[in-house]
């Protein structure tokens, strides 16, 4: 099939090439924020087997970033780089989640997040291996096999750290307390999502909430750990550019170098 | 380099050999690889687990200097291979504690004594990575300097160090070629990207002259290193081999090596080249370098702060295994 | 100093490899996490599709002063080998 005609039979470049961007950016900012906080451990862990577990995952999600981003660019057709997405845009043009632009914070913090968004990122993952957009599917298929991995991981350091000593079980609970709140916003929706929904590219985030509950559910009663009473959806708005503080200082960092050099290639 | 001069605990030159000793000497000579239950010589055995010791921290506080530029590589894809670096790095130190473990001394053990002071690491990670071009001369000068060190360790006469020895040679290789090709995107990019470059080979030039440590020709450690094939050239001559090499790539990236001194030799077949100041060498292993207190400060924080995490899934550990043993117990 | 996590040895099946080759060492709490280090640390370029992880302490190894008579008969039964015997080429493959 001619790139043109392979073009047009997937419907991510059909017609509502604006959702889709912004849903492609969703992923992509959110992978990219988290990569760039998990791998701010490198060479800081606790022990050196964890600083290169940290490290694999980091690069996962870089990884992953390239991949959505990239075909974000190429949906807006606008002749933008994944690079020109990542390092040129401010605060308010990115779509990530707030849940993982928060500070790294201790470990229990790190591995609590990584939990939390690996059991939902699998959970969408393998609803897009069937996305009608073979670009998507493609994507997925790629990106599951390392998230299956994390969420593996990350369960599994959940479970011991909570179950552990009574300081990592007061921890792991305190990190679980700080982010709970932010984790409704994985599964808030609007039209962008309606639009992927309708084209049967993505589902509707709302739809992943109950595996995400189940698998959560499951976790967090092996640790021990206390499921929080507070909302989960009361820190909403990263998916529409309305971010937390912490983000500018992120970008601040990030895009320093082709911002005070635009000419420069690197 | 990536161990510095590290004392020998030989005997004196002149000293006779017990019987034991010398059959232990022949096997070195006769090309024998010794085995973490082979008899060895006290001194011998110290001198490595420092040496290694010495190697493994330098891995380690080695991922500093660049891991500080991680969260603002210039490209994604740069940003992946600086990650993917600096975790090699972790896994190198990785692999050098686990042969120093066959010695009878523990990675606690050693960790506890780099993070007193009481054990070094290499100069050279004492210094600062002040432009995105460091993170090119990293790769390329002190990249370049270790392999110098560590393709003849592979042949080394302690076999859990020559086997860690080429499993890092093997990992390395593409390290110091990702620092040339930063350093050839910023020579030949804009007028500031080729000030960076220069201002970073500048810095980093007499830096990585000294992680060979000083000329030890006449040094008695060294001979005895050199004896028990776990030190195989002099300082002088590897320092000679990375500025033989050297020149010529800093040439082609049209940088200007900080040495108006430097002439080509045809007698020797090499370059004459100016000293590094020692004066300033000493200073920094004394730990007066520019980043002694930050590069270390930053292990003893993620050890400490790291405490809580590792005692958890001990605790963990503990007691899933309890509860099979009551539960086998039980049946 | 607080406990330290054991030391584990660790083994592994490459892609194209019949046998599990020691690859080298690692600290974990428990098995199941030198697993999961082992795949972390050591198959960080695709080098692996199957692990094992046996605790160090558990390892007996053969003293190295014996390394005559454990290892010097194998040397006179050269028959062992295959080269040892001569097949004329018109047998074929064999």
């Amino acid at each position: 099939m001619a790139l043109d005609e392979e073009l047009q039979a997937d419907p991510l470049f059909a017609g509502q090439s604006g959702a889709a961007f912004e849903w492609l950016c969703r992923i992509g900012d959110s992978t990219l924020i988290l990569g760039h906080r998990v791998s701010e451990w490198c060479g800081h862990a606790p022990v050196l087997e964890e600083d290169i577990a940290l490290a694999n995952t980091a690069l996962d999600l870089i990884g992953h970033t390239q991949m959505w981003l990239g075909l974000a660019a190429e949906v807006e057709g606008q002749g933008r780089s994944a690079d020109d997405l990542a390092y040129r845009r401010d605060a308010m043009a990115f779509r990530n989640i707030k849940l993982v632009e928060l500070p790294k914070g201790d470990m229990g913090l790190t591995v609590m997040r990584g939990f939390l968004f690996d059991a939902f990122h699998f959970e969408l993952l393998t609803r897009l291996t069937a996305s009608k957009s073979p670009r998507v599917a493609e994507i997925a298929a790629k990106a599951l096999k390392e998230v299956s991995y994390h969420l593996e991981r990350s369960s599994d350091l959940v479970v011991r750290l909570g179950d552990g000593s009574a300081e990592s079980h007061r921890r792991m609970q305190a990190a679980l307390d700080h982010l709970w709140p932010y984790c409704g916003e994985m599964f808030w929706g609007d039209a962008v999502d309606d639009a992927m929904d309708a084209a049967d590219i993505a589902p509707h985030p709302a739809e992943l909430r109950d595996a995400w509950d189940a698998a959560v559910q499951d976790v967090l009663g092996e640790a021990t750990l206390q499921r929080p009473e507070t909302r989960l959806d009361v820190h909403l708005g990263g998916k529409t550019g309305r971010h937390t503080e912490h983000l500018g200082y992120v970008l601040a960092e990030m895009q320093f170098l082709p911002r005070a050099y635009p000419d420069a290639s690197w | 380099m990536y161990a510095q001069m590290v004392t020998s605990e030989g005997k004196a030159p002149g000293e006779d050999l017990s019987p034991e000793e010398q059959a232990f000497q022949d096997r070195i000579d006769a090309g024998e690889r010794i085995e973490p239950r082979d008899w060895m010589p006290e001194g011998y055995r110290k001198t490595l687990v420092r040496q290694i010791g010495q190697h493994a921290h330098s891995e380690i506080v080695g991922q500093l200097p660049e891991g500080n530029w991680i969260t603002r590589a210039p490209t994604l894809e740069r940003k992946a291979i600086l990650i993917a670096k600096v975790q090699d790095e972790a896994g190198h130190g990785l692999y050098l504690y686990s042969a120093a473990e066959t010695l009878g001394v523990s990675r606690d053990e050693l960790l506890e004594k780099l993070h007193t002071g009481r054990m070094k690491y290499s100069s050279i990670f004492n210094y600062p990575t002040l432009n995105w071009a460091d993170i090119g001369a990293v790769g390329w000068l002190v990249d370049g300097a270790a392999i110098m060190n560590q393709v003849p360790l592979q042949r080394t006469s302690y076999g859990p160090y020559a086997r860690a020895m080429v499993r890092i040679c093997k990992e390395e290789s593409f390290h110091q070629r990702q620092g040339y090709s930063i350093m050839m995107k910023m020579a030949q990019g804009t007028a500031a990207q080729k000030a960076m470059a220069q201002d970073a080979l500048d810095r980093f030039w007499y830096p990585s002259l000294m992680m060979f440590g000083p000329s030890d020709a006449e040094s008695v450690h060294s001979a005895q290193n050199m004896a028990w094939k776990i030190k195989i050239n002099t300082n002088d001559e590897l320092r000679q081999k990375f500025v033989d090499q050297t020149v010529p790539q800093a040439e082609f990236l049209g940088l200007t090596v900080p040495d108006e001194t430097l002439a080509w030799n045809d007698e020797k077949g090499g370059y004459d080249f100016a000293e590094p100041d020692w004066e300033e060498f000493f200073e920094v292993l004394r730990g007066n370098g520019p980043c002694n207190e930050e590069r270390l400060g930053a292990r003893v924080a993620a050890w400490e702060e790291g405490a809580w995490f590792r005692d958890g899934l001990s605790a963990y550990a503990d007691k899933a295994e309890a509860r099979r043993n009551a539960q086998v117990a039980a049946e | 100093m607080k406990k330290q996590w054991p030391l584990w040895e660790i083994f592994i099946r490459g892609q194209h490899g019949m046998n599990h080759r020691h690859v080298g060492s690692l600290h974990a709490p428990d098995a199941e996490m030198a697993i999961n280090h082992a795949r972390d640390v050591y198959t960080r370029r695709k080098e692996g599709v199957s692990i094992w992880a046996v605790r160090s302490t558990d390892i007996t190894a053969s003293a190295p002063s014996e390394k005559g008579p454990l290892f010097d008969p194998a040397e006179t039964k050269v028959y062992r080998h295959p080269t040892f015997f001569d097949i004329p080429d018109d047998v074929g493959h064999m």
